[in-house]
């Protein structure tokens, strides 16, 4: 076996693992940020600081007793979380985690497979995701369960539309569907949310409703429905559903950053690289510049991933014709707006001043419309 | 009909176009969650950390004795029968001569039994007794117990020990509200 294979998959079981434990730290980190919020301390009876709090619940998960009501679908029961989990973890294989590593003469790339299409994988894959909330639903026999799962079917369907529109202008920007290439382009502080403000508020509010997060978890909304898809499920089971409701948390905040905050790109990256080649060597130096950008990549996620906490406890719950509208009166028209300013900003040649100057004008027709034609409802 | 001066009155005007957009709403409520994130916790780690429970907290029970070291209670039984939890029970004994040193009273509790599963911490033993000898603790609890056996507990566990005599930190109201406004830990 050559060393570049070896590398590779060390690289791959790397983000395996890299993902499964962020998201069992996910867990802690919610239970701490909740209770900071509300003034409390937290969860620390396991361990220091309560660290070992995820390998207690799992363990206590793993002991529960492992039940499937009598009048489910056997099979399709377990296919349910079996197959939430095996989405959550598949996205996480296109997503460029840093640059590249030169070793033997080769330079490998940190990233589990680069294919040209990584963002329809993403989506592919996603969109599958929600099969196995579908499934595990339908399966309990329980008619709770079926509401939570067809909410969640129709609400990843609905947001599913806006948050592609929001990336073709992302894609139109890049001109590739290959998430490196999109980072690439992001070079330095060249990130697509300074061109995309709108696209990234649109992507970031259907993130929030493509991983069932607050404001928008209305598939388990336990005031109306129980627990939603998981009503039946127990022991791990119920575990995996939740776990990977988190690596969804995790990847969906690695594909934010990798769309519009560049990544593994940061500003003074250049002279980061200057200054190591020049001091290590060229492929010491390369490496440990990719070893920052990762860092800094990953710096990002969590930012994002504290984010998705802090508004899950600042925020109630939408209700469901609210949901819907945000979805297809609100988020689905923006889209399709940014979508036309950013098609004309990137035929203009100046494509930041246009972007802004069309966000502008957008937001000034808008403003002016609801003077003129300003009525007295209060739908949304 | 106003009941009380905290209720807000509905706004039902309709939304602005910034309102409908949600966020400047959002912003404020992530502004104000992120302001109790830095907060001072109103929560402590309890079994590391205690509070202060107050000058009249009603713990652990005790039997004081005199300045002299002598046992206060002379087994009236008034303490017994004060108690709604019917926790107390004791035996009676005659103080013979050479005792005049350990007991005050010429009648003394050869054993004095309270049942801590029974007792309900209501402190009517404390009111009740006219010899000033029974007492429940403002800084001690009764520890957890795990059988049955160590439920009760006789004259070895309540007698006030010697050399760790129980003073109580106040008396009156307004020490105790001026305890209260020293040692209070957290602001609520
Ligand atoms: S505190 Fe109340 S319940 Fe307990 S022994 Fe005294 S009188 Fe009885
Ligand atoms: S503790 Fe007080 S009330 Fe109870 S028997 Fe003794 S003297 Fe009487």
């Amino acid at each position: 076996m050559d060393s570049v294979f070896i590398i590779k998959s060390l690289i791959i079981l790397g983000i395996f693992a890299i993902s499964l434990t962020i998201a069992a730290y996910e867990t802690y980190f919610e239970r701490v940020i909740a209770a900071f919020i509300q003034d409390r301390v937290g969860p620390d009876r396991a361990g220091p600081f309560g660290l070992l709090q995820p390998l207690a619940d799992a363990g206590k998960l793993f002991f529960k007793e492992d039940f499937i009501p009598g009048m489910a679908d056997k099979w399709l029961f377990i296919l349910g979380p079996s197959l939430a989990m095996l989405t959550a973890l598949m996205t996480s294989a296109v997503i460029p985690f840093g640059d590249s590593i030169l070793y033997d003469g080769q330079e490998i790339l940190v990233q589990g497979i680069e294919v040209n299409i990584g963002i329809l994988w993403v989506f592919g894959v996603v969109s599958l995701g929600v099969y196995g909330i579908l499934i595990g639903g339908w399966a309990s026999n329980n008619k709770y369960s079926l509401y939570g799962a067809i909410r969640a079917a129709s609400q990843n369907i609905s947001y599913e539309l806006a948050m592609g529109l929001s990336i073709i202008a992302v894609l139109m920007m890049a001109s590739s569907l290959s998430l490196r290439t999109i980072v690439e382009s992001q070079h330095g502080m060249n990130w697509n949310i300074f061109y995309q403000p709108l696209g990234f508020i649109i992507f970031l509010t259907c993130s929030f409703a493509e991983c069932n997060r607050t404001p928008f978890d209305l598939p388990e909304s336990e005031n109306e429905l129980v627990a939603g898809y998981h009503t039946e499920y127990g022991s791990m089971k119920l575990g995996l559903y939740l776990f990977s409701e988190y690596v969804n948390m995790f990847i969906s905040s690695a594909v934010i950053a990798t769309l519009f905050l560049g990544g593994f790109n940061y500003p003074g990256m250049d002279w980061v690289y200057a200054t190591m080649t020049e001091n290590f060597g060229a492929v010491v130096g390369h490496n440990l510049s990719t070893l920052a950008g990762t860092l800094v990549f990953f710096a990002k996620i969590f930012a994002f991933i504290f984010l998705f906490m802090w508004v899950r406890w600042t925020l109630p719950r939408f209700r469901y014709d609210q949901l819907m509208d945000l979805g297809w009166k609100g988020l689905i028209p923006l889209a399709i707006v940014n979508l036309i300013i950013t098609a004309a900003a990137e035929l203009s040649g100046h494509a930041l001043l246009v972007n802004w100057i069309g966000l502008g004008v957008f937001i000034a027709l808008v403003y002016a419309w609801s003077a003129i034609f300003g009525t007295k409802k209060t739908s949304l | 009909m106003q009941l009380t001066d905290r209720s807000k009155k509905t706004d039902k005007t309709p939304l602005t176009l910034a309102e409908k957009s949600y966020l400047p709403g959002i912003a404020k409520g992530l502004g104000i969650t992120l302001k109790h994130f830095f907060s001072k916790k109103a929560t402590i780690r309890y079994p590391e950390q205690k509070r202060y429970l107050g000058p009249i907290f009603r713990g652990h029970h005790i039997l004081k004795r005199d300045e002299e070291g002598r046992e206060r209670c002379t087994a009236c039984g008034l303490c017994a029968v004060a108690c709604p939890a019917e926790a107390i029970s004791m035996v009676a004994a005659e103080r013979v001569k050479g005792e005049e040193s350990l007991y005050r009273e010429e009648k003394y509790a050869a054993s004095y039994e309270i049942n801590m599963l029974r007792c309900i911490f209501c402190g009517l033993c404390e009111e009740a007794c006219p010899k000033e000898a029974v007492y429940l603790r403002h800084d001690k609890f009764v520890p957890v117990f795990t059988s049955r056996d160590q439920v009760i507990y006789g004259k070895d566990q309540l007698v006030e020990d010697m050399n760790e005599r129980y003073e109580r930190d106040a008396w009156t109201k307004e020490e105790m509200q001026k305890l209260w406004a020293q040692q209070k830990p957290v602001n609520y």
